[in-house]
């Protein structure tokens, strides 16, 4: 028999990991912060700003995409868990990320925006990747999920992997000459998108229907 | 259940120290990852280094052109914001990584269609009167500073060894292991000095650059020793680096070990790496878009706002004449 857990001062385990994950998510957050704060962000503080929150935008959208093969391939259930928080974060970076673009770079003028994304491929691929965060940033409540119903509200999601591979691109086309971080992160954005690719069409599938 | 014994209610944990050993158990869970993640952040954007102090340079002369009235950018942001992929195509990452640079002994070949070629120590090179020059700085990236350079005209250098009539363009070289002037009279360091491969960098080294002649001879174009003073540091590209302040930053070679006068164009490294992208000219010119960014606008360091950017990058009185008839878009 197992014994009672008794009603504490302590919040139960799910809530605790969360507010962990929560937490681990904000601390670059907090860095970047407190270095802006003490004028400690070098030369270029928009530059470094920029680049920071485009790179955190795409780590959290690789860690979101890395939740389903984690959960299956080791049987880590409980991730799922951490599956939402981790999208909104990703879209939370991602405004940060157009936000100083808007202000600092472009200083606000819509249409020297509009030529930016209209003369510039990279800065296409990154608009249009953030864009399509916004439907899935709104339909993430349970209420939402329901609403639609699972079926659709899947669908809807896998809009995330289209995010994913433009980032990649955005960020790939940024780069003057040395591509290492784009290629890393490329490389995992295909192993992540591979494992589903073969669980549903290639020998993942034909092991679970044999 | 079959092997389990019968427990005793003295071996059942108190429920305070239960619930005080998963609160503690749950802080160090917290404290450990916010540090690992914390540390892990920190690990990829390092803090700036602190600039190492070089030597003076004596008896410099304020000559006209620091008559600049631009604000100059402290030395702190000049020497920790560098492009110099030989180290690392990290603009923060390259002053750590270039104080490996020996840059004693140090010599400078100049050859090519010239009477008399020379090998000249940096010693000599520093007997030059040296003079300060204040001038804006434009990286093709889209960010400027306000340097206080020191140093001395090229023109004073090629007019000792005589360029032969022949002569249309200067070839430059930065210093590579494996890859330098062996001639007689050439005293380097010796060693890799802490430069990386070309395959990390994405681009050809050893860096080459270069000038139609008229260029390199114009009163503007500059010799560089120093900032603030002081000689280079290395990550500026010590002992003696190149400033052409009307071109974009790449053009501004540094480290030199070699200049080549020739009768043909010379390849120039991010020319051939991306020629749609970067022209061997390579005028600082707000009408002539890069295809990732606009150049209609610069940001100064310092500053949150971008400024205008200005054709020649402000220096078109003393040398948009040397672009006469020229179509500065197509050759860019």
């Amino acid at each position: 028999m197992e014994a009672q857990i008794p009603k504490t001062y302590l919040m139960n385990d799910a809530k605790f990991y969360k507010v962990l994950v929560f937490v681990n998510f904000l601390v670059p957050l907090s860095l970047l912060s407190w270095d802006a704060y003490f004028n400690q962000l070098g030369a270029n503080p928009v530059e470094f700003f920029l680049r920071t929150t485009g790179v955190l935008t795409l780590s959290s959208l690789l860690l979101t995409l890395a939740i389903t093969p984690l959960r299956k391939m080791f049987g880590w259930n409980g991730l799922t868990k951490f599956r939402r928080m981790a999208g909104l974060y990703a879209f939370f970076y991602g405004c940060l990320h157009l936000i100083t673009y808007s202000i600092f770079d472009k200083s606000l003028d819509l249409g020297a925006i509009i030529s930016d994304v209209w003369e510039r491929p990279f800065i296409a691929f990154g608009m249009i990747g953030l864009t399509l965060m916004f439907p899935l940033a709104i339909t993430s409540t349970n209420k939402m999920i329901k609403r639609l119903g699972g079926k659709q509200w899947q669908r809807l999601h896998r809009l995330i992997y289209v995010t994913a591979i433009l980032g990649v691109i955005h960020f790939y086309l940024i780069q003057k000459s040395d591509f290492t971080y784009p290629i890393l992160f490329g490389l995992a954005l295909a192993a992540l998108l591979g494992y589903r690719i073969d669980a549903k069409y290639g020998s993942g599938a034909k092991k679970k229907s044999a | 259940m079959g092997n389990s014994r019968k427990i005793r209610s003295s071996e059942i944990t108190n429920e305070n120290t239960f619930l005080n050993r998963r609160a503690f158990l749950r802080g160090g869970l917290l404290v450990g990852t916010v540090a690992a993640t914390g540390l892990g952040y920190r690990f990829l954007n390092p803090p700036p280094a602190k600039t190492v102090a070089t030597s003076d340079i004596e008896g410099i002369k304020k000559s006209l052109e620091s008559n600049l009235k631009d604000v100059q950018t402290p030395l702190t942001d000049i020497a920790n914001y560098n492009n110099y992929y030989e180290f690392s195509t990290s603009k923060t990452a390259v002053a750590s990584r270039a104080e490996k640079l020996q840059t004693r002994p140090w010599t400078v070949v100049i050859d090519g269609l010239v009477k008399k070629p020379k090998v000249v120590g940096i010693e000599d090179l520093l007997k030059f009167d040296q003079e300060e020059r204040i001038y804006r700085f434009r990286c093709v990236e889209g960010w400027s500073m306000v340097i206080p350079w020191v140093g001395f005209p090229l023109k004073k250098l090629i007019d000792k060894v005589e360029p032969l009539s022949r002569a249309k363009y200067a070839a430059f070289q930065t210093f590579y292991p494996g890859a330098n002037p062996t001639d007689k009279e050439v005293k380097l360091p010796e060693g890799d000095n802490g430069m990386q491969s070309s395959l990390f960098a994405g681009i050809s080294f050893p860096y080459v650059e270069g000038l139609r002649l008229d260029e390199a001879l114009h009163p503007l174009t500059l010799l560089a020793t120093g900032i603030y003073g002081k000689e280079l540091p290395n990550q500026n590209g010590a002992p003696i680096r190149l400033v052409v302040p009307w071109k974009y930053g790449f053009k501004n070679i540094k480290s030199v070990v070699r200049i080549t006068l020739t009768d043909k164009q010379p390849p120039t490294t991010w020319n051939v790496s991306a020629p749609g992208e970067y022209g061997f000219y390579s005028n600082v010119n707000p009408e002539v878009d890069h295809p990732r960014w606009s150049q209609a606008t610069e940001r100064r360091i310092g500053e949150f706002r971008r400024r205008k950017t200005e054709i020649f990058n402000g220096y078109g009185e003393d040398v948009a004449e040397l672009y006469n008839g020229m179509d500065l878009k197509r050759l860019f």
